[in-house]
């Protein structure tokens, strides 16, 4: 409408007034379109998208496949396989929504699980204390990638593209490239593996580390939702110079958001040791990316202030249940991996497609 | 051409006796990363033998499985250092030659390791474990432990990834030939249609790929008894599922003989692994670039190979007639990482 107003001289105002019937501003009528009304529901519910997609995908696989795909067990393994990426996606999905990006998850959840394993294995520290230090090693390395942002004002891509190398780097020095085996954690430190202890309920198998996944995802979409600081969170990924003069302290928002990051790749960590028994130092090399996958294909937009959590888990799962669908399928890995790619170009035009407001 | 004039003018002006009398010779090892413990052994290797020769190692290696930009620097770098030789595990097989014609033009003896050139013959030589034998070892090994049941086997693959590199290829295509499966096409991974197969999964090479990639399987054929991997990481990945659901019993197979790989032979995660000589190929290496440096003379292929075959040996505690094979604890002595 107001393309066509700008092309029509404006000694026409009169017929132009006419034309539209006197409707020049009107917010909410009857007459909004089908269209409409499904990109106002999108917009104010970013979780809907992904959740649409995940179960288009279980009904898919569920046509194809059948009675094995869906299977309680078979859906419990795909939450096990999607446990670490999830906790890494909660991380992410934090530093996005400040319109961050964070390339170091994949790398700090590798170094904090060799701190675990080496503190406890060979240094024969009791597990517990292990398993805090490691813990504070995550909050310290959120707290170096939070300064460099904050205090040198360095763009969180390039800072993250940095750290990434240098705490991957810490790690091969710490752990030798050398691995610990399961059975070594097993014999001294079993607190490491308890996240991969599981209990089995209506044919499911639930791992610790799952329900401590989901437990993560309420607990921080209660901070996001429900607390000074998640509307804080918001605001800064929104508009930080608003939030600026809003009065909130933008620089302290991104700091505790950057901390609280770190604190959780190292209980990806944790998890990571209890899925795959040993602490690889080649752990986790793709978990940045994909980390960057779950949260966009969850709808949470990369310009920052728009998503939601629960998207990330949703986003997680859509790659868990495509992978796992299609390798039950006998589908060759390329066309999972062709598969995944097509879903994150469609989540980002869908998210552009959204924000026309 | 003009780049490479200069290269050959600088290589002359650091060749000159003058500068042989003041410092030790050099030699230069480029690895694919500074990461994977493979590597990290190999550089040991090289550089153990060099102290012992009195030479002076320059170590490169590229930031990530592919980079082979860095890879070239490397050679030019060391082109420019007036090195005998380099040693060099090609990130990029195709992509590399140039800069190695570079090096050798520039009169330097440039050897592939583990990994040969694309085509070989860009390189003067290529110090390889034969990959397809190391699969055929454990292939047969399973074959024979099966003895009856090899016929109605059902056997998980856990290939590395989606580009079928040629190690990935050789040891899976070993490993079917060695158990008695119709190969159809020998370079190509999964084109097999025996039913004994169940899948073929890719791992990356990594716990987590190969954990995933088992119970993937698992759920397709609950029933799996043998178990292919491409190397002992995803060997453990892959025990931890079958450990979930309580399949002890499966035979696991796989490549590498890496510490923590013989020390699971020996606790009966791994039923049999195919060990390879990091260390030993770069040690043999650094002697092929000083006998070139010595005496011009070039290293010579094995019999009936393109490469020198650094060697492959069957580690397992349970042998089979008329398989060599070393138990773990021999393994154990050997073993690198």
């Amino acid at each position: 409408m107001t393309t066509q107003n700008a092309k029509v001289q404006t000694a026409d105002h009169e017929k132009i007034a006419n034309a539209a019937g006197g409707d020049f501003a009107t917010f909410e009528g009857a007459q909004v379109s089908l269209g409409e009304k499904l990109h106002q529901f999108f917009h104010k519910y970013p979780v809907a998208a992904p959740t649409i997609v995940l179960l288009t995908a279980i009904a898919l696989f569920s046509f194809v496949i059948g009675e094995r795909f869906l299977h309680p067990f078979n859906l419990s393994l795909i939450l096990q396989q999607v446990t670490i990426i999830g906790v890494l996606g909660i991380a992410q999905t934090l530093i996005i929504l400040t319109a961050g990006i964070d390339l170091s998850v994949g790398a700090v959840m590798v170094l904090t699980s060799v701190i675990m394993g080496r503190m406890a294995v060979d240094l024969g520290m009791p597990s517990g204390m292990a398993l805090s230090i490691g813990l504070i090693a995550g909050a310290v390395t959120g707290w170096i990638n939070g300064l460099l942002v904050t205090r040198f004002r360095l763009p969180p891509f390039i800072v993250t593209l940095g750290t990434w190398n240098i705490f991957f780097a810490l790690n091969l020095w710490y752990s030798r490239s050398e691995t610990i085996r399961s059975q070594e954690i097993d014999a001294v430190a079993p607190l490491l593996h308890w996240t991969g202890n599981a209990i089995d309920i209506f044919g499911a198998r639930l791992t610790y580390g799952s329900l401590l996944m989901l437990a993560l995802f309420v607990v921080i979409w209660y901070a996001l939702k429900w607390t000074a600081w998640g509307k804080h969170v918001y605001a800064t990924g929104d508009d930080p110079a608003s939030a600026r003069l809003a009065g909130i302290r933008t620089e302290r928002v991104l700091m505790s958001v950057y901390v609280v990051a770190g604190v959780l790749c190292a209980v990806a960590a944790w998890v990571l040791i209890g899925r795959i028994g040993s602490v690889s130092p080649q752990a986790g090399m793709m978990a940045n990316l994909d980390s960057i996958t779950a949260v966009v294909i969850g709808g949470t937009s990369l310009f920052g202030g728009r998503g939601s959590i629960f998207g990330t888990l949703m986003g997680a799962l859509v790659v868990g249940v495509f992978r796992n669908g299609l390798a039950l399928a006998g589908v060759d890995v390329l066309w999972q991996e062709f598969t995944v790619g097509a879903l994150i170009i469609v989540a980002v035009g869908v998210d552009q497609w959204i924000r026309k407001v | 051409m003009k780049k490479q004039l200069s290269a050959l003018a600088l290589a002359m002006a650091f060749a000159s006796p003058l500068a042989l009398a003041a410092e030790a010779p050099i030699v230069g090892l480029i690895t694919k990363t500074n990461t994977n413990p493979f590597f990290v052994k190999m550089r040991q290797g090289a550089e153990q033998k060099a102290e012992s020769m009195g030479i002076e190692l320059r170590s490169f290696s590229g930031k990530f499985d592919g980079d082979n930009e860095s890879q070239v620097q490397a050679i030019e770098n060391l082109i420019a250092a007036g090195a005998k030789g380099i040693l060099l595990t090609p990130s990029d097989p195709a992509a590399i030659v140039p800069a190695v014609e570079q090096a050798r033009e520039a009169g330097l003896l440039v050897i592939a390791l583990d990994t040969p050139l694309s085509p070989a013959s860009a390189a003067d030589a290529t110090f390889a474990t034969d990959n397809f034998k190391a699969g055929v070892l454990i292939g047969e090994w399973a074959k024979a432990q099966l003895g009856d049941k090899a016929a109605t086997a059902k056997i998980a693959m856990l290939d590395l990834n989606s580009s079928e590199i040629t190690v990935d290829v050789a040891r899976d295509q070993g490993f079917l030939q060695g158990f008695g499966i119709e190969l159809n096409d020998p370079n190509d991974i999964g084109d097999e249609t025996d039913p004994r197969i169940v899948g073929n999964e890719v791992t990356q090479g990594a716990e987590e790929g190969g954990r995933t990639a088992m119970e993937n399987l698992l759920q397709k054929e609950p029933g799996i008894n043998v178990v292919y991997t491409i190397n002992e990481p995803a060997a453990a990945g892959a025990y931890e599922a079958l450990k979930a659901v309580g399949k002890t019993d499966a035979l696991i197979v796989s490549v590498d003989g890496g510490c923590p790989g013989v020390s699971n032979v020996r606790d009966g995660v791994i039923g049999a692994t195919s060990m390879q000589f990091p260390l030993l190929m770069a040690s043999m290496g650094v002697d092929a670039i000083m006998e070139f440096a010595k005496t011009g003379t070039r290293p010579q292929a094995s019999e009936g190979l393109d490469f020198v075959n650094t060697g492959v040996e069957l580690i397992t505690d349970t042998p089979v007639e008329g398989i060599e094979s070393r138990t773990s604890a021999q393994g154990l002595e050997l073993c690198w990482g």
